[in-house]
């Protein structure tokens, strides 16, 4: 009896040991699945050479060529237009947009609700076949038909299509934010004399800016690196940085793509700590 | 000026249910609130305490009758422009300031120059007794820190009425008590007229100049905080201030204000101040205070006989439950001025009960 009993408690610190090797393996493995092909990519792009495949020596000059590319220049700029527009517009509203619904209850608001959280799951081709179609069957000619004003493809439409794809996700960062918003603060601020106007800006602003800033840079960073939405509404003349690297991909990867991708890693990366800063200095 | 701080004339306040009905919170409530008076709306939770003070504050508009505040109609006033500040019940402290942030707020708003805010404001905390603690944040304060910012924030204003919702309400009783003389005088050195909403009868008895007992949106009574605990004009507020005796009866008479009640039909009690519209047979309830009987050993004259059913040591007193007749059983309470061994009765003992008439109330049934 005796030894039996050993025997399975020996089994089964046996198998907890394996269960524990197990799980620590699989945990490895996810971070290696996740992150070796970003390290790869930054480590060649540090190369000597043009190959993305053979490691022969460190260098700079990926970098440097790239900040005297003029095209890739013209493509970075637009992107930061784009994304600092959309991410302005697309702010302001989906935070308006989620005061609104918080604040006056009206019939079928949980249908309105569902209406607004509805773009993030709708298949982002769908969204831009439908804009370029809007832009080129209605909006266009209602232009030149009132204004007698030619419009085509380009930045501003762009910018319109990122709007409307980031004004969910702003909705629904502000809109948790919200839940758990103590509104007697509000009616504390009145009754120590501010109005509504003051009371926003003095109360209701400061408590809601780490969700308005979360919402603000998932914005950005969407609006960053969209390609199936800019693709349909970007024309021919401007391209943004996705679609610029992805034109260069089709010629053939050089150590300049990975440059690229770890310069717009990186900025990405900074954003999201400027984020988290902000966010615990709360 | 008005002769009152806070004048309610006929206000009620109905709110629509999901189903679309009104419900009415507040139902025809009038009351003159005088200055430098120390008020409190006493009540059950949801008796409508809350909803006439968030009137006061503006943040409720009554639905009918009129609000004023120094003489001044309110009418749709928006809070801002009310000469009332409100401490919540929650303290609402602003987490994203200091307590000098909190503090100077109500004064940054009605744009006083700064070296007059920091004057103010140190004032202010020194009067709560918290001074030096500009700099800390909300959530580094305990509760009872947190309140007194909350009343310095409101004090600080130095507003025509200070409105409390329930300001004591997340304290620990010893805390508590604390607070309780310290609003008092607090009270008495700004000279502010408080309005208190409590549901602790203790409190509203320890604090008030005068008490409003509401029950279902309506004011039951008004008085003084002995007025009201002495003489009771009905079950609820005798049941809700205070334990108490009900005794059902029926009069027999009435000579020289002085009731004789017949209780199961046997027991004769009388009973003062009864009201003059009484008739004979009348249905009444006689009620008297615990505190009031007195229990004696021997037979005395008018005294009510009873046997001790169960007695409780509660320190200061011992609570007797003397059955007086079949149906009818009185709690009396007495004070334990002696000795432990000298606590006298025991369970089961045959015992004499009797009470000063006047202290006796008689209500209608």
């Amino acid at each position: 009896m005796i030894a039996g009993c050993a025997t399975r408690r020996g089994r089964g610190s046996l198998l907890l040991r394996l269960g524990k090797t197990a799980l620590g393996a699989n945990a490895w493995l996810i971070f290696a699945f996740l992150y070796i092909p970003i390290l790869v990519l930054i480590v060649f792009s540090f190369n000597d050479s043009r190959s993305v495949a053979h490691w022969t020596g460190f260098s700079m000059d990926w970098y440097l060529r790239l900040f005297s590319n003029e095209p890739l220049l013209r493509a970075a700029r637009n992107s930061l237009v784009i994304a600092g527009v959309s991410t302005l517009a697309a702010t302001a509203m989906g935070t308006l947009t989620a005061l609104g619904m918080d604040r006056y209850p009206f019939r079928l608001r949980s249908s309105f609700d569902a209406i607004l959280y509805l773009p993030i799951v709708i298949p982002e081709i769908v969204m831009g076949i439908s804009l370029l179609l809007f832009f080129n069957l209605a909006f266009f000619p209602l232009l030149q038909a009132l204004l007698h004003f030619r419009m085509t493809l380009g930045v501003p439409t762009i910018t319109v299509g990122h709007i409307a794809f980031n004004i969910p996700f702003v909705y629904v960062i502000v809109r948790a934010r919200l839940v758990g918003f103590d509104r007697t603060l509000e009616q504390a601020a009145q009754d120590l004399g501010a109005n509504e106007w003051r009371t926003f800006w003095r109360i209701t602003f400061p408590l809601l800016l780490p969700g308005i800033l979360g919402g603000a840079l998932m914005a950005f960073t969407l609006s960053l690196d969209d390609f199936l939405v800019t693709a349909f509404t970007a024309g021919t003349a401007s391209p943004t940085m996705p679609l610029y690297i992805y034109s260069l991909v089709r010629r053939g990867v050089t150590p300049e793509i990975n440059a690229l991708s770890t310069v717009l890693l990186a900025a990405s990366m900074g954003l999201v700590v400027i984020s988290l800063v902000l966010q615990r200095r709360r | 000026m008005s002769d009152y701080a806070v004048e309610l004339i006929g206000v009620s306040k109905s709110f629509p249910t999901s189903k679309g009905e009104q419900i009415a919170a507040v139902d025809r409530i009038s009351l003159s609130i005088k200055h430098g008076e120390f008020f409190s709306l006493l009540g059950p939770s949801g008796c409508g305490k809350t909803t006439t003070l968030r009137m006061i504050a503006g943040f409720e508009l009554p639905t009918e009758g009129e609000i004023r505040i120094l003489g001044e109609s309110m009418g749709e006033t928006p809070p801002y422009q009310r000469r009332v500040n409100i401490v919540f019940q929650n303290y609402a402290l602003f987490p994203h300031m200091t307590v000098y942030g909190n503090v100077a707020f109500g004064l940054e708003m009605d744009k006083i120059p700064s070296p007059e805010i920091r004057e103010r404001v140190t004032e202010a905390l020194r009067l709560v007794r918290l001074p030096g603690m500009e700099d800390r944040r909300p959530k580094q304060l305990s509760g009872g820190q947190q309140q007194r910012v909350a009343l310095a924030r409101a004090l600080v204003k130095r507003p025509a009425v200070l409105l409390l919702d329930e300001p004591l309400g997340a304290l620990d009783l010893k805390l508590r008590k604390e607070m309780q003389l310290e609003l008092k005088h607090i009270q008495a050195e700004v000279g502010i007229t408080f309005i208190y909403v409590t549901h602790d009868q203790e409190e509203a008895l320890t604090m008030s100049d005068r008490i409003a007992v509401m029950s279902e949106g309506q004011v039951l009574q008004l008085g003084t905080a002995a007025e009201i605990y002495e003489s009771p004009l009905s079950r609820f507020v005798a049941d809700f201030i205070g334990e108490t005796n009900f005794l059902d009866g029926e009069l027999e008479t009435v000579r020289d204000g002085l009731a004789t009640v017949l209780v199961d039909g046997t027991l004769r009690l009388s009973a003062g101040s009864a009201a003059s519209d009484l008739r004979r047979g009348q249905p009444i309830i006689l009620t008297v205070r615990p505190e009031k009987i007195s229990l004696h050993s021997r037979q005395l004259d008018g005294a009510v006989a009873g046997q001790i059913e169960e007695l409780v040591y509660i320190g200061t007193d011992t609570r007797y439950q003397v059955r007086v007749s079949e149906g009818s059983r009185l709690v009396v309470r007495v004070q334990n001025s002696g000795s432990a061994d000298q606590a006298g009765f025991r369970q089961g003992d045959r015992v004499y009960l009797t009470w000063d008439p006047a202290v006796a109330r008689i209500l209608v049934r």
